[in-house]
């Protein structure tokens, strides 16, 4: 068996990759992907220490948060959309002001 | 070693490659293609740690649904490549072996305070229906607020979209 603190490992920086790519990357849709990819590290963590403990919680937890990203994919899309129409640019440094 | 330990790190390689592949391509399509190898390899690892449900759920909604929304997006909105702004020289060459160094020490640390850890025992086969069972029992309140979450995301994104000008 693997040892845990690989996947550990492996989740934390895959967050950190995530982190990386929220701040410097310019195009509001790969941000976007960014965010899920740090959820996708959180959500390997969860399903480590549900098999390390023994306890299946974590992977009930790792359902509920694909739930929300699902969620959260579908609104912000939808106004990543919006934002396009209106800014004709999919740069975020051109997105600095409230109103749409 | 072990063949679970070679196919880790050949999952885990993997992974990470798709992750700086997603940070260092330029055009939003090839960064959600490196995001999509990034999901299927994980889900390759979830399956290693026998949990056979989430790798199944990570394939079809986040590989499958997600990940379908990503590119159709990009290609509606026809997404071109990523405009080169001038990143401020400390951002540059202070931020970023900084954030690597964050990056590496946060692994370092999580390592070691995990190294003591015992190889915990192997899965059971029947996981998916105890889970099923979690789901149903312990966490049916929660479960159900889903239902009204997601119900909350449709309506939102439709009002969004319907929007007129």
């Amino acid at each position: 068996m693997v040892p845990s603190s690989y996947y550990l490992m492996l989740s934390a920086v895959l967050f950190g990759l995530g982190v990386v790519a929220f701040v410097f990357k310019r195009n509001i849709i790969t941000i976007f992907m960014s965010i899920e990819l740090m959820l996708n590290a959180v959500n390997l963590a969860f399903v480590t220490f549900s098999r390390h403990l023994g306890n299946l919680n974590g992977q009930v937890f790792v359902f509920f948060v694909i739930v929300v990203a699902a969620a959260e994919a579908a609104v912000g899309l939808a106004i990543i959309i919006l934002i396009a129409k209106h800014r004709q640019s999919l740069n975020v440094e051109r997105v600095d002001l409230l109103k749409l | 070693m072990s063949a679970q330990i070679i196919m880790f790190f050949i999952l885990a390689g993997v992974a990470v490659l798709g992750a700086v592949s997603l940070i260092v391509q330029r055009h939003p399509i090839r960064s959600a293609l490196s995001l999509i190898v990034v999901m299927v390899s994980l889900a390759g690892l979830y399956l290693l740690q026998g949990a056979e449900f989430v790798a199944a759920i990570q394939i079809i909604v986040y590989a499958g649904a997600i990940m379908v929304l990503f590119v159709f997006v990009i290609m509606l909105l026809n997404a071109g490549e990523e405009e080169r702004t001038n990143v401020s020289g400390m951002a540059r060459y202070v931020g970023l072996p900084l954030s690597f160094f964050l990056l590496l020490q946060l692994a370092w640390w999580v390592g070691r305070g995990t190294s003591g850890m015992a190889t915990p025992a192997s899965s059971s086969p029947a996981m998916t229906r105890e889970l099923s069972k979690l789901l149903f029992t312990d966490f049916l309140l929660p479960f159900e607020l889903t239902s009204i979450l997601i119900l909350v995301a449709i309506l939102g994104a439709v009002v969004l979209a319907k929007r007129e000008n």
